[in-house]
């Protein structure tokens, strides 16, 4: 890889296409994976919160499918469901759901009971109260939940590339700069996928500013 | 369930159980790789967290940019490596180096925010408590914060070393051997023995990791906090 530029521009500026193309097809597979995830992981998180015992069960099978690597699964599966969308999302959705569940849990767990009380005592009816004050005050929690999951989604997109060119968003870059020993492609892959990943990150920050101005307030007012 | 049967089939023949490119062998490599890229990344964040923790200098930092650099994916980093590290050696550059220093990035942060987190926990009366009994700084971090933020710190290197062991996959679609190679192989030959077996055996290496760090866990800490945390 030596004797040329790092970055070759020309090919750069004739792919730009392509390019935008592979981040449109990265944030496809992405924001499928998060939104499928949030749903899933909201009706398991209000399960778990109503019944308790089921909690631990979650967490355990959460904390298993994450020790299996995301190669391993992508690889694995296409196997068993061929070469579809779902060989990439089905793994992205599971991992999604082992940061979604324990933040959304936490998030409703912070809610005070004394806040909770009042609500009752101000004759809200439990849909109002849930509507009204548990899910505001538990926003805060609900959001870091998504700022991981989006951000590490983004990143395992990448991996996807080994299902093969059809897959994988910017990481088809990576892959196939590494297979040709083609330094710009990689470099375009990695730094674009990186630049996806806190884009999404200071997106959420922005969207929990606009979802809880009271808490930027009180933070500002000390 | 004829996937069982490959994969139990592929597992189980001695033929897979010799050479350069048996399981042995890749089983190794996965290892030596993990637990060097952990050994390097400890050395590095363990000290640098604890005294952060200690000192509360530049904490800041340390709670700022550790979402930051969780959110870097492993993939792009060993791939965005290749070119710089070609340059040292142009044969394990291409090969270990990558995914030697991915892992290494990977373990570090976990590692440092509970040193940070752990130390910087522990109950401000026992530090005081300390000083006036005359133990210097030194003393006072080996001595007191560092056998109390023992589980915290335990539960940093655990997490980072069933992260690597999982992610150390990777490299093996970047010319790195290990276990991620049946992986591979099974994916490009279409053998879902193999394919299987290596994901049985990935998995089943990150669960003893977990397991053998929980039990050295309950061994190291004190029996003491052991008491406090189970009552």
């Amino acid at each position: 890889m030596s004797g040329e530029p790092l970055i070759r521009w020309d090919w750069l500026f004739a792919h730009l296409g392509p390019i935008a193309e592979r981040v449109g097809q990265h944030l496809y597979l992405a924001a499928i994976a998060v939104s499928v995830g949030f749903a899933i992981s909201f009706a398991l998180a209000a399960l778990s919160i109503r019944r308790r015992k089921l909690y631990p069960f979650v967490t355990v099978l959460a904390t298993a499918a994450y020790t299996i690597p995301s190669f391993a699964m992508f690889a694995a599966l296409v196997a068993i469901t061929g070469l579809s969308v779902f060989t990439a999302e089905i793994p992205l959705v599971l991992y999604t759901i082992v940061l979604f569940v324990p933040n959304i849990v936490a998030g409703f767990d912070s809610v005070p009971w004394d806040v909770l009380d009042a609500a009752d005592g101000m004759g809200y009816t439990p849909g109002q109260r849930w509507w009204r004050v548990e899910l505001p005050l538990a926003v805060p929690l609900v959001v870091a939940g998504l700022r991981l999951a989006s951000v590490s989604t983004i990143g395992l997109v990448t991996v996807s590339a080994i299902l093969g060119d059809s897959f994988g968003g910017l990481g088809y870059y990576i892959l196939d700069g590494y297979k040709r020993h083609f330094t710009t492609e990689i470099l375009v892959g990695g730094l674009l996928s990186i630049g996806l990943a806190v884009i999404a990150d200071l997106g959420f920050v922005l969207l929990q500013r606009l979802l809880t101005p009271w808490a930027a307030r009180r933070t500002v007012g000390g | 369930m004829d996937l069982i049967g490959a994969t139990a089939a592929w597992l189980s023949d001695p033929a897979h159980w010799q050479g350069a490119n048996g399981i042995p062998s890749r089983l190794f490599e996965h290892v030596a790789l993990s637990g060097g890229s952990l050994a390097l990344a400890t050395l590095v964040a363990l000290p640098l967290g604890l005294w952060i923790g200690h000192t509360g200098r530049i904490s800041w930092l340390v709670v700022t940019s550790a979402n930051a650099w969780r959110a870097l994916p492993s993939f792009a980093v060993i791939g965005l490596l290749v070119p710089f590290t070609t340059v040292l050696d142009a044969n394990l550059g291409f090969t270990l180096y990558p995914t030697l220093v991915a892992m290494v990035v990977l373990a570090g942060p976990p590692i440092l925010v509970n040193a940070y987190q752990g130390v910087a926990d522990v109950d401000t009366d026992l530090v005081e408590a300390a000083r006036a009994m005359g133990m210097k700084e030194r003393q006072i971090l080996l001595g007191v914060e560092m056998p109390i933020a023992l589980p915290v710190l335990a539960t940093g290197i655990r997490s980072a070393a069933v992260q690597v062991i999982a992610t150390a996959t990777l490299g093996s679609a970047f010319g790195f051997g290990g276990l991620g190679r049946f992986i591979v192989l099974g994916d490009a030959n279409k053998d879902n023995g193999e394919l299987f077996g290596g994901v049985v055996l990935v998995a089943a290496l990150a669960l003893t990791t977990l397991g053998l760090f929980l039990l050295l866990e309950r061994r190291l800490v004190s029996a003491g906090l052991a008491r406090r945390t189970a009552g």
